[in-house]
């Protein structure tokens, strides 16, 4: 059908044709890039702290330049014109090419830092190296590759905000969105940490030193906040420490039902987090790449409850295998805390089960019941199994599959890595822990849903179309019914390019949230009465 | 088994369907000419523009049809007889039916022009013409000029479509101002502006007297019936409204009109044949609409309507208070109830007009006279909540009560600049009220007692 023929030239005619402006801006970015490639190559540069304001200069420029070339000539309102004709959006060559480029870059990024010039002795060298002014100016420490990545993060998290508030200027909601994102990355994700750094050994630490905490990274998205390690740190910290471990298991066990009851996940899945962030800013273009499909929704279902399951596993093993025996010098033991985590485990699963069971999907009980007896059962497995041994496994085994597969492989490389080719949300939408906890609760005790107004939708389908998590939101809209998905991370996206004002996200009572008709407003009084009565 | 065939996969036939099956085991079989899975025909657009494909234009996933057992026959019907119960299809075997629904929608208007049937002159309104705009017009090199014909909902959007081409797009409106037959001046004349900021040559009060061809027969010029100016261009674009899809019927004994000619029960003269969508015209309009009603909406609620006769529980289509939407360029438009322009208003209808200093939104009220009620509402730019004003529509609330609450019924997107504030005090300075603007209530807006 489409005819349009598909062309990787930068040229090509409108809507896909770049203009003189824009090709320069990427010549400009690319400059910037260029010269991070060749610190790559340990191209000596002279004046460290002059090239890389080069280099990030050019690249923020670049992309702002190119930005402003795009839509500032255009009238406010939805900027998705070819959006399905250029390479790069529509899984042509150029995002192939992008694609395998990030992919590589995360490889290397995870496995092999010494190629970005990591030297654990001495000075580091390549593009790490690079980075170490800025590193020192901050933290006073040299750079490492998760400095040299944060930084770029978030550069790409700004000046993509600044692409995405001057693309959709004419929406409140996603410009208010979109400079939450860019301020937490900025300030929690990368400067307070940084920052944080340099109070090591101060005496208002006590002398402790704290582990780097991005205090918005909440536990199991963060699955290493509670290592033992990390523990140590924060409880050599003095006041400041306990307060910030106390803060990390509040952030999970209290602030965040609060918040999702009362707002949705998208509080934090498209306010706050830094993936999201990641996603709504640098991904945007990518949005309309995911894979709308009921079947992808299965897999979805069940693999990101598996990575709840294998997260909870190994934190649970983790904490267990540096807890003591002995109650009289800690009143935290190995027994008492897995006896904790079986009796907060069934709490939760009675509660849904007993109350929320008509709402959940049949497979989903399925699911619950099958995740649920195998915790239950490894737990028991303890109690019957020999000394260091937690569950089946070493709990180092665990804890470094976990980092490996889910953390560094499905995060990064596929997460991110795959933008261009299965969308920005991949990670969130499959991977996530965090996601699913807080979409287990979005589907079940929360005031936000996707209100559908009345009969209007024209089952068009650019909801469905630039849906990020893949959620086929006309499906519902059609059929009148207000949409409630575990896995909506509210970006309101769906609800500006609806071209009838069908969609709205609000929060309001829990009583008639999910509400599905059979006949749609507009018709016979009578008929909707027969029809839809329940 | 009782066999339901459906000529047209449109949003008609295949409500209808879908209601059908919910309802019965009957056999089911849709046949379509156009294409294989019904798409969304209104979405046709966006393809042009590329903002989705093709494929995403279809409501279902292929698999619906089969699970659901709804058999799909792609090919053109050429014949009905309605004694046998059976059609002639182009590209399938001939087939039986219990129930026949007729379906198949509109094609667009051609009033005689001269020179209407050359290469490069079209409409928009099935799949075909949209593979053939991408012939006709695939950039601003092979059409490097489009005339648009008509001031409609279809002509705009065929203009917006052709400048995300950067195609220079002029377009010929009839009317003195942009469907101003359909709304009120202030509403029309927002629209002309908007039109012109987008870089469209909008010439209004001007319609077209013929087509030129060139020497291969292909479009080169249009002339204007008004000012004799002749315009070069390589795509005519003829949007001038729509017209019943009922050639094949012809012979058949269905009584026609303009369209199949119905009762309100949806039947045609001749039993077990059905009309439904924009191809259905009533005897006698029901209301305000009109006999023909070509609306994405009234197409499903005669669906609906229709697929509870087909199963035992006889009928009659009984529409619910008017809405509608669209979009113009970047503005959207909702409306619910009645508000008509200045030469279809009636004698006892009043307009209440807010238009915003600067940006592209406004408001317009249409009530009673005498007794205030409210008779309907356009809203550019702000979005309504349909549940809300569907509900004071039937409560026949008065125009101040509809003020005062005016909170509840907006739907635009949350952190939105709300101008209800703006409005009122326009409404209370122009009708010397004292209107006061109660909050938004929860409560209210969700039916919670």
């Amino acid at each position: 059908m489409n005819t349009y023929n598909k062309s990787m030239a930068l040229t090509g005619e409108p809507p896909k044709s770049l203009s003189i402006g824009q090709k320069l801006a990427v010549l400009l970015g690319l400059s910037g890039l260029g010269i991070l490639l060749l610190a790559v190559l340990n191209v000596g540069f002279p004046n460290k702290t002059l090239w890389l304001t080069l280099s990030l200069s050019a690249i923020s420029i670049g992309i702002i330049w190119f930005s402003w070339n795009a839509y500032s000539n255009k009238l406010p309102g939805i900027k998705n014109d070819g959006v399905w004709f250029k390479s790069i959006s529509s899984r042509g060559l150029w995002g192939w090419v992008a694609g395998l480029a990030l992919t590589g870059f995360y490889i290397v990024l995870y496995f092999y830092p010494e190629y970005l010039g990591l030297v654990s002795e001495g000075d580091n060298k390549g593009v790490i190296g690079l980075f170490d002014p800025l590193s020192k100016f901050l933290n006073g420490g040299p750079a490492s590759q998760w400095f040299v990545y944060g930084t770029l993060y978030t550069v790409a998290i700004l000046v993509f905000g600044i692409k995405f508030l001057w693309k959709y200027r004419h929406n409140r909601y996603e410009k208010l969105r979109t400079l939450s994102v860019m301020f937490f990355q900025t300030g929690f994700a990368f400067i307070i940490p940084e920052l944080m750094a340099r109070l090591n050994g101060h005496k208002i630490l006590n002398g402790g030193s704290l582990p780097y905490y991005d205090l918005k990274n909440i536990w199991p998205l963060n699955y290493y906040n509670f290592e033992g390690y990390r523990i140590k740190m924060f409880l050599s910290s003095g006041d400041i420490g306990f307060a910030l471990l106390i803060f990390g298991i509040l952030s999970i066990f209290v602030i965040t039902p609060i918040l999702t009851y009362k707002y949705g996940k998208r509080w934090y899945c498209s306010w706050v987090c830094g993936c999201g962030g990641l996603a709504e800013t640098a991904g945007d273009s990518f949005r309309q790449l995911s894979d709308k499909s009921t079947f992808a929704w299965k897999v979805e279902r069940w693999v990101v409850h598996s990575v709840v399951v294998f997260v909870t596993l190994m934190t649970t093993a983790v904490i267990y295998s540096y807890l003591g025996t002995d109650t009289s010098k800690y009143w935290l033991t190995k027994s008492s805390f897995l006896i904790g985590v079986a009796v907060l485990l069934t709490l939760v699963f009675g509660w849904a089960m007993i109350f929320k069971r008509d709402q959940l999907q049949k497979d989903a009980r399925y699911g619950a019941i099958g995740y649920f007896v195998i915790i239950i059962a490894l737990i028991g497995f303890h109690f019957f199994s020999g000394e260091g041994e937690v569950f089946l496994f070493k709990s180092g085994t665990l804890r470094k599959s976990y980092s490996f597969l889910i953390g560094s492989i499905f995060s990064g490389v596929i997460g991110t890595g795959f933008y261009p080719i299965f969308g920005s949300r991949v990670w969130c939408r499959f991977g996530c822990p965090m996601a699913a906890i807080l979409g287990f609760q979005q589907k079940l005790f929360s005031r936000f849903r996707i209100t559908t107004n009345g009969g209007q939708c024209i089952s068009c389908g650019n909801c469905s179309t630039y849906c990020e998590m893949g959620i086929d939101v006309r499906a519902y809209a059609q059929k009148g019914e207000n949409i409630v998905r575990a896995s909506c991370v509210g970006c309101g996206i769906c609800s500006a390019v609806c071209p009838r004002g069908v969609l709205k996200l609000e929060n309001g009572p829990l009583e008639g949230r999910i509400d599905s008709n059979q006949v749609l407003l507009g018709n016979d009084v009578d008929l909707m009465t027969l029809v839809n009565k329940k | 088994m009782e066999h339901i065939v459906i000529i047209g996969n449109g949003i008609a036939g295949v409500t209808a369907a879908r209601h059908i099956r919910k309802l019965s085991d009957k056999k089911i079989t849709v046949i379509s000419a156009e294409s294989k899975y019904f798409f969304s025909r209104t979405a046709l657009m966006y393809v042009y523009m590329g903002h989705m494909k093709f494929e995403h234009t279809q409501p279902y996933e292929n698999h619906f049809w089969k699970k659901n057992r709804i058999e799909l026959v792609q090919g053109y019907v050429t014949k009905v007889n309605t004694e046998e119960k059976s059609l002639q299809i182009d590209g399938a075997p001939d087939l039986n039916y219990d129930k026949l629904i007729i379906a198949t929608g509109s094609k667009p208007n051609k009033f005689g022009w001269p020179g209407q049937d050359l290469d490069g002159v079209q409409g928009l309104y099935s799949k075909q013409d949209l593979e053939l705009l991408e012939e006709n017009a695939p950039n601003n090199k092979v059409c490097k000029r489009a005339v648009i014909v008509g001031g409609g909902l279809i002509g705009i959007e065929l203009t917006e479509m052709l400048r995300t081409r950067d195609i220079p797009v002029t377009f010929l409106v009839r009317e003195s101002s942009f469907w101003n037959g359909v709304l009120p001046q202030g509403e029309s004349e927002m629209i002309n502006e908007h039109i012109r900021e987008h870089h469209i040559d909008l010439r209004l009060g001007a319609s077209l007297k013929e087509i030129k061809p060139d020497e291969n027969g292909k479009v080169k010029s249009i002339v204007v019936e008004e000012t004799g100016e002749e315009i070069e261009c390589n795509l005519v674009g003829l949007t001038a409204g729509v017209t019943p899809n009922i050639d094949f019927l012809k012979d058949s004994g269905i009584e026609l009109g303009r369209g199949v000619k119905v009762n309100r029960f949806l039947e045609t003269n001749i039993e077990d044949v059905y009309a439904i969508g924009d191809c259905a015209e009533q005897h006698k309009a029901i209301g305000n609409r009109r006999p023909i009603e070509a609306v994405w909406y009234t197409g499903r609620m005669m669906g609906e309507t229709l697929a509870q006769t087909i199963c035992g529980n006889r009928m009659e289509y009984k529409p619910g208070h008017w809405f509608n939407s669209a979009k113009f360029l970047d503005i959207e438009y909702q409306t619910y109830g009645w508000v008509f322009s200045e030469q279809r208003k009636k004698e006892n209808e009043a307009h209440f007009h807010w238009r915003h200093p600067n940006q592209k939104i406004c408001i317009t009220i249409a009530f009673d006279k005498d007794s205030e009620t409210v008779l309907g509402i356009n809203t550019f730019g702000i979005r309504l909540r349909h549940e809300i004003f569907d509900g004071w529509l039937s409560e026949k609330r008065t125009v101040d009560f509809v003020m005062e609450h005016l909170r509840d019924a907006n739907f635009d997107p949350e952190f939105y600049k709300n101008f209800e504030s703006d409005i009122v005090a326009k409404y209370n300075s122009d009708f010397g009220k004292s209107i006061i603007l109660k909050k938004k209530n929860l409560k209210r807006i969700f039916k919670i007692a």
